[in-house]
């Protein structure tokens, strides 16, 4: 496989009356041609700010993309002009916002609206277009997509919807998509149609896909890997199987440990991770997750590097290699009630 | 804990055939009812003393308006409501104010259910003052200072305002607010679902915690499973204003016997990827009907995978043997306290 997308020290901070948030902090990481990459982190993490600088739309002021590098298929997106940038959006790039109930333009037909972008990428006429956006409707399994084409957003639930705006970022054949909280809005019987349905698009088109989400599952059932976002740094990243069975940082075995999971059979008492994440405005010097941390020693005030602790498996951790031990010690403890 | 001596049945809440319809209106002037919004058509359920129910249930499902009608927060259309053995459809006002003492509710929303120009303190001592709960200002404030340590917050915090809290600080908020009258019941309308993940687990370890310390009898309602099976003791699924299953907790994960239950487990994913790999799943079609024209018969029929002719036809499910009088499939017992609604299984 081939680096599609290369993102280097990416840097992107928010200038408020209450001081500079740093919502991505020198974040790296690369997507692998053909992959589903998955982004997992809690509210205001960075994850959606960093997809978002990929495609340069931070609203600036207040935001700044401050530095760091884009490199998409050789280019760096940061240092090409506006309109070079616009042939990418939609049309090299897709993307997937969260909300299909808002991200529609409630004014114009789903075929005015899935017919822009082959219009303006693909220098289709309208005609063309509309017999295009029917074919992809019927890709993301819409039913009787050649008369509902002409229908308005409100006529669509929330679930076609969403297939509305999958089918809109795959028009254009991108070789990425970026789907942000794709199925968060949705109940979980439609939210697995419509995973189902970007899975089998995007392996039949061969795009990357890269999932960002606040869900552990839905990561695990799609991604080839993942990255794990705290505090607008990377907290670890690696192989799926590598992140869930072999967590290397204490905020991913946290997080995997606190959700309950379906097939458990025995009532375990969750394993919480105490504390709030930091005020990204004031944040503690050294490790970002050092005061929720229960591993954490003074070597955490100073900020740990990501490192590679195994074979495509990086951590920004400075106990990363005696975690497992730690933490098998530490479950004990909570069993005898000593904490 | 109670020392009660009289005979007390083992259902602190019994449901029988509650219906709850929202009239659907039409014309500026000369309002005219148009359809019903069939939101409940038919709920029984029973929960007994010291125990959980889970109830779970995609959008639009009647969950909550379950829980509101349990509460008489809406008057059901039609139907019973036993509380403790006491009928509630039928109490005024009066008497509801002094039954809601021993029901309380814990709102899904934690930013929209806090009075934003009331201190913490204020909204978890406003039960203690409309119930007279409290005989000095002092009693009242030591009162609120032992409700905001129980829910794990700093008592000096209770002069702090709602936009002052995270999330989670707040949904504590919300319960010390339900837990400030010492109730036996709480309907928690999906406490935990506007949290991160993260603090979603305290919030539920909170709650596990709370419910042994007060021996509480929980109505806990939410469209994640996961959750929803970790707390409950029992789980009843609904769909479209029906609860077509009910089962105890491992039972229900083990073998789920009602198609919608079953599409609606293999639906939610396991943060594991390998266990993921080997799952087999069942994609539903379709969305959900509207519950302004619910379908006929069984109303799951429009998207089930093993529907057959008969389960279309109110006639044939009037006489089914397992069918109910109102041409639905009717919710029976298949063993162990495992009830199922569908005339295939």
């Amino acid at each position: 496989m081939a680096t599609l997308l290369d993102i280097r020290n990416l840097e992107t901070h928010f200038f408020t009356d209450e001081g500079v948030v740093k919502a991505v902090d020198g974040v790296s990481y690369d997507v692998q041609e053909g992959e589903t990459l998955g982004i997992v982190g809690e509210s205001g993490c960075g994850k959606s700010v960093g997809a978002m600088s990929i495609l340069r739309l931070i609203a600036e002021p207040p935001g700044k993309i401050m530095g760091g590098e884009v490199i998409f298929e050789g280019e760096d997106l940061l240092k090409i002009d506006m309109n070079d940038m616009r042939n990418i959006r939609g049309n090299k790039i897709g993307m997937i916002f969260q909300e299909p109930m808002t991200s529609l333009n409630p004014v114009l037909t789903i075929a005015r609206q899935m017919a822009e972008p082959l219009e303006l990428h693909h220098k289709l006429t309208y005609e063309q277009a509309r017999s295009r956006a029917i074919e992809l409707m019927q890709v993301v399994g819409i039913p009787g997509s050649e008369t509902r084409v002409d229908d308005y957003p409100h006529q669509f639930s929330g679930g076609m919807r969403q297939r509305v705006m999958i089918a809109i970022g795959l028009s254009c054949n991108p070789r990425l998509l970026i789907a942000d909280e794709p199925t968060t809005a949705l109940d979980v019987t439609i939210q697995a149609q419509v995973l189902e349905v970007m899975q089998a698009a995007s392996l039949e088109t061969g795009t990357a896909v890269m999932v960002i989400t606040h869900n552990l599952g839905v990561v695990a059932r799609y991604a080839h890997r993942v990255n794990v976002m705290y505090a607008g740094r990377m907290a670890e990243r690696g192989s799926a199987i590598d992140i869930y069975h072999r967590p290397k940082h204490p905020y991913t075995l946290g997080l995997l440990q606190s959700v309950p999971r379906l097939d458990a059979m025995e009532r375990e008492r969750l394993h919480v991770i105490e504390g709030l994440p930091p005020d990204l405005i004031d944040m503690p010097p050294g490790c970002p997750f050092k005061p929720r941390c229960p591993f954490a020693t003074d070597q955490c005030n100073e900020t740990p590097p990501l490192r590679e602790v195994a074979p495509g498996h990086f951590s920004a951790c400075w106990v990363a290699d005696d975690l497992d031990e730690l933490n098998k010690k530490r479950i004990e403890k909570i069993q005898k009630g000593e904490i | 804990m109670t020392t009660d001596t009289r005979i007390q049945s083992e259902n602190l809440l019994e449901v029988s055939g509650m219906k709850m319809h929202f009239p659907v209106t039409a014309g500026m002037i000369f309002k005219k009812k148009i359809a019903d919004i069939k939101a409940l058509d038919g709920v029984d359920m029973q929960i007994k003393r010291g125990e959980t129910l889970g109830l779970v249930g995609e959008s639009g499902c009647g969950k909550t308006t379950t829980g509101r009608c349990i509460l008489q927060l809406y008057k059901p259309t039609e139907g019973s409501v036993k509380f403790d053995g006491q009928e509630l459809t039928t109490m005024s006002t009066k008497e509801l104010r002094s039954i809601r003492k021993r029901m309380q509710i814990i709102f899904q929303d934690p930013y929209g259910s806090l009075n934003p120009r009331m201190s913490a303190g204020n909204i978890i001592g406003e039960p203690l003052i409309i119930h007279k709960m409290t005989n000095s200002k002092a009693e009242w404030r030591d009162r609120v200072a032992e409700l905001l340590t129980i829910v794990g917050l700093n008592p000096a915090m209770s002069d702090r305002f709602p936009h002052e809290f995270s999330g989670g600080q707040r949904q504590r908020i919300g319960i010390a607010r339900a837990l400030a009258v010492n109730p036996d019941f709480i309907v928690c309308d999906e406490p935990v679902s506007a949290l991160d993940v993260s603090i979603q687990a305290q919030v539920i370890n909170l709650m596990e915690d709370l419910r042994s310390q007060f021996d509480l009898t929980l109505l806990f309602i939410a469209h994640d499973l996961s959750v929803v099976r970790h707390i409950s003791d029992r789980i009843a699924v609904m769909y479209l204003g029906h609860i077509v299953e009910v089962a105890e907790r491992l039972e229900l994960y083990e073998n789920p016997l009602h198609p919608y239950t079953q599409a609606l487990l293999s639906a939610v994913p396991i943060p594991d990827p390998s266990v993921e790999a080997a799952r087999e799943r069942t994609v539903l079609q379709g969305d959900v009907p509207s519950p302004i024209r619910p379908p006929e018969g069984c109303v799951f029929h429009t998207r089930c995978p093993i529907a057959i002719d008969d389960c279309h036809q109110p006639e044939v499910m009037r006489t089914h043997e397992f069918g109910s009088p109102e041409g639905f499939p009717g919710l029976r017992d298949v063993g162990n306290g495992h009830q199922v609604a569908c005339i295939r299984v």
